[in-house]
């Protein structure tokens, strides 16, 4: 992919500025009809999620005092990965994003939620929130796109060390949560130099982020091993691989958010004085769905509907099914590429980019579907992209 | 260290992030310790639009004092709102406490109370609070008290006088108070506690005075002295609507004396266009237009403001409201805060709409 300032044929060319602004008040419109249906049912949703992501974390950790047993730590294991998944996305992500603050209920709110994860909430909902929602794909600002140890863009150089860069990612995907840590503390930025290191605004930070490490190791790597007794290793290992599960899936939902072949990036200049007409597209065009049964839906913390989350961070969660269809109905209308695929595609697809970008430009070519032809109602116009960069 | 909170510390590490009580609470909410709560167990319709309301308080539950009032927070279209309501029981000897409400036209909370919750559902609850109670002394009192305002004062009647199987019960508590009551409202059908206050009068608790707008026409509160005849012996405690409650006051500097009042509606809130925004902690006033956020107002102002994207997606500029309404600017909508209401609010995207009050 190329920044897409950079394009031949920019696949929002075909836009004028009108076009542009009406597409932010249509999608405001379908903001507020959510805004205005928004109440009991959705409050009695997260409510329910919760009570039964923690019976489920409960009834795993419980399973797990007698791990020695294998099918025990069969079912718990698995329970707990689930807990732990739902935990995260469904309810930490969702909750920190401020997508339940409206119901006014102190334990369910962005300003004080903290969850199963490495990275501490504040500094998760810094870098997460702040920087990632609302720089989405402006390569330089936004840190999602790489974390910073990829090469994520045909116009980023290479050098060798790129070649290893798959390998990086595995293991990013595999100790996700405390990549995401060293990520939201900007460590390597920080540790670069010796006058960022010693700054106290770091180590505060730092500090902090040990702190939490430390007591989600001590819980599940001492505590819950010790209490099982003589199924302590085995609960050990469970808990371990129940870790490494929601790692590696949580790792492997997030690339497919912005990483899949044909997602646009930006420039950094190219945000600057942006109209909310503007901002709304470059969610548009910076983001892909995965589509898929409810059940896998929920399993992502409905950023399978990564799309309208984008559009909409502060929606419930439970509601950006319900509204993708008129979402999905407007890129239509002003032809622009809704990016929806199954999961092992999404995956398979930003796997071949990590591929692709870790060789030279040129060597790997990007795959035929970034070469869209797009019908619209206004026109029909075609509009090519190149192949690849 | 004690034993006890060694217990604590290892239990909080068995469940970090979350605390032992988040998986307690799914089972035992109203436990000791717990975030104070109680479980409707009775709603008992007093009139079309009235019903008392039994609940069980949390084990935290410290108890009150006759007259007192509990804020109590429900959850409205899946949105917590607090209110206050007197507590119409002295102390009960089964521990439960209970509230009596009218359902005010539009009213959020009150019509939910009345008509919409079903026994066994759980409500917030904090801690009993106010000091329209009575003097411990005793003395001669006058009670006015104006529609649901005869709420405290039934629980402190109920109190000096229980009614049992064999009528009202006079303890030797009693014995120093000597007790009218003028009751105002608007039709006697609708009034709460009619009842009970002929009840009270019958048995010779108390003098009752009663007037209904429909039949007596509205109270003019120059009749007070030709109706109570002994008004200036008499302290008196009110309670009721705003504007009866200004009157008294006015009557009752006039003449030197003694009132104390009890208001539901605790002050009418101005929504407008911009306002006085107070940034309480740094003690920062400003004068904000309708249209000027309040993160800029703050900035503008020399207040260190918490921020993120500036447009309303990341909630990296939450704040607590304290008191006051804010406007939002996407899309117009009002949010309007009291003290303790737990509101907080963007203030990237919300501008004064009205007096407001931040946190910060
Ligand atoms: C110390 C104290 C004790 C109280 N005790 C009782 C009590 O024992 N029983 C009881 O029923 N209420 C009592 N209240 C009033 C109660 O707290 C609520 O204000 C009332 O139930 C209305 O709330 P709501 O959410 O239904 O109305 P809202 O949705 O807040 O308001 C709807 C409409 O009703 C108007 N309104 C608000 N409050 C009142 C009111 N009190 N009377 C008439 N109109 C109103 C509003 O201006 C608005 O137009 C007490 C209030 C205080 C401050
Ligand atoms: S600063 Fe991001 S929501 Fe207000």
């Amino acid at each position: 992919m190329t920044t897409i300032q950079k394009k031949a044929a920019n696949p929002a060319a075909h836009l004028s500025p009108e076009d542009v602004e009406e597409i932010g008040r249509r999608l405001d419109e379908i903001r507020q009809s959510v805004l205005d249906t928004r109440g009991e049912r959705d409050a009695a949703y997260i409510r329910r999620v919760i009570d039964a992501q923690r019976k489920l974390e409960l009834g795993s950790r419980a399973v797990l005092l007698f791990s020695i047993l294998p099918p025990a730590w069969v079912v718990g294991t698995t329970g707990l990965a689930i807990a732990k998944i739902i935990e995260n996305m469904e309810i930490g992500h969702n909750v920190m994003h401020g997508q339940w603050d409206w119901m006014r209920d102190p334990k369910i709110h962005s300003t004080t939620w903290e969850w199963d994860n490495a990275s501490p909430a504040d500094q998760w909902k810094h870098s997460h929130n702040e920087l990632h929602h609302t720089y989405t794909n402006v390569v330089g600002k936004d840190n999602d796109l790489g974390y910073g140890i990829m090469r994520v863009d045909e116009e980023q150089r290479w050098h060798p060390m790129y070649l290893a860069q798959p390998l990086w990612n595995f293991i990013n995907a595999c100790f996700f949560e405390y990549g995401i840590a060293a990520y939201d503390l900007e460590l390597g930025k920080n540790l670069a130099s010796k006058k960022r290191r010693s700054s106290p605004d770091f180590k505060a930070r730092a500090k902090v982020t040990l702190k939490k490490i430390r007591n989600q190791m001590t819980k599940d790597y001492v505590l819950h091993p010790l209490l099982s007794g003589p199924s302590a290793l085995t609960t050990l290992s469970a808990n371990f691989t129940a870790n490494l599960v929601r790692n590696l899936w949580t790792h492997s939902v997030i690339m497919c958010g912005h990483f899949p072949e044909g997602v646009e990036t930006f420039e950094k200049t190219s945000i600057d004085g942006e109209t909310r007409g503007e901002w709304y597209l470059r969610q548009m065009l910076g983001s892909a769905n995965i589509s898929g049964s409810q059940a896998m839906h929920f399993m992502t913390g409905n950023l399978s509907h990564q799309v309208e989350h984008h559009l909409f961070p502060d929606l419930p969660s439970n509601r950006y099914a319900e509204i993708a269809p008129q979402v999905r109905a407007l890129f239509d209308e002003y032809g622009l590429r809704y990016h929806s695929a199954p999961l092992v595609a999404q995956v398979a697809s930003a796997w071949h980019k990590v591929f692709r970008l870790s060789l030279p430009n040129g060597f790997m070519e990007a795959p035929a579907s970034s070469v869209t032809l797009l019908a619209t109602k206004r026109g029909r116009r075609e509009l090519r992209r190149r192949p690849a960069a | 260290m004690r034993v006890r909170d060694r217990v604590t510390r290892v239990a909080e590490a068995v469940t970090t992030p979350l605390l032992p009580a988040d998986y307690l609470d799914l089972f035992h909410p109203l436990r000791s310790g717990a975030p104070l709560r109680g479980r409707i167990e009775h709603v008992q319709p007093e009139t079309a639009d009235a019903a008392t309301i039994v609940i069980r308080p949390g084990a935290d539950w410290a108890g009150h004092v006759p007259g007192q009032y509990v804020r109590l927070g429900i959850d409205v279209d899946g949105v917590r709102l607090w209110r206050a309501y007197s507590l119409t029981h002295g102390p009960r000897a089964d521990g439960r406490i209970s509230i009596t409400v009218k359902a005010v036209a539009d009213g959020k909370v009150s019509h939910h109370l009345v008509h919409g919750m079903p026994v066994g559902s759980l409500v917030h609850l904090e801690q009993a609070t106010g000091d329209f109670v009575l003097p411990p002394e005793g003395g001669k009192l006058l009670f006015v008290t104006a529609g649901s305002g005869i709420t405290p004062v039934i629980g402190m009647l109920r109190n000096l006088f229980p009614v049992t199987d064999d009528g009202v019960v006079r303890l030797p508590r009693s014995d120093a108070f000597d007790i009218t009551v003028l009751h105002v409202a608007p039709g006697e059908p609708h009034s709460i506690f009619a009842a009970d206050l002929r009840a009270l009068a019958a048995a010779g608790a108390i003098d009752l005075i009663a007037r209904y707008d429909d039949v007596h026409g509205v109270l003019d509160v120059e009749d007070l002295s030709r109706l109570v005849p002994d008004l200036d012996a008499r302290t008196t405690f009110a309670c009721g609507p705003a504007g009866l409650l200004d009157a008294l006051e006015a009557h009752h500097s006039g003449r030197g004396l003694e009132l104390f009042t009890e208001q539901f509606r605790p002050t009418t809130r101005v929504v407008g266009e911009g306002g006085t925004v107070t940034y309480a902690r740094t003690g920062t006033v400003v004068e904000a237009d309708g249209a000027t956020a309040l993160l800029d107002a703050g900035e503008a102002a020399g207040v260190l403001m918490p921020s993120g994207c500036r447009m309303g997606v990341c909630f990296g500029c939450v704040l607590p409201l304290r008191q006051g309404s804010v406007r939002d600017l996407r899309n117009g909508e009002v949010t309007t805060a009291e003290p303790g209401d737990g509101v907080v609010v963007q203030t990237c995207i919300n501008a004064a709409a009205g007096p407001c009050e931040l946190e910060i």
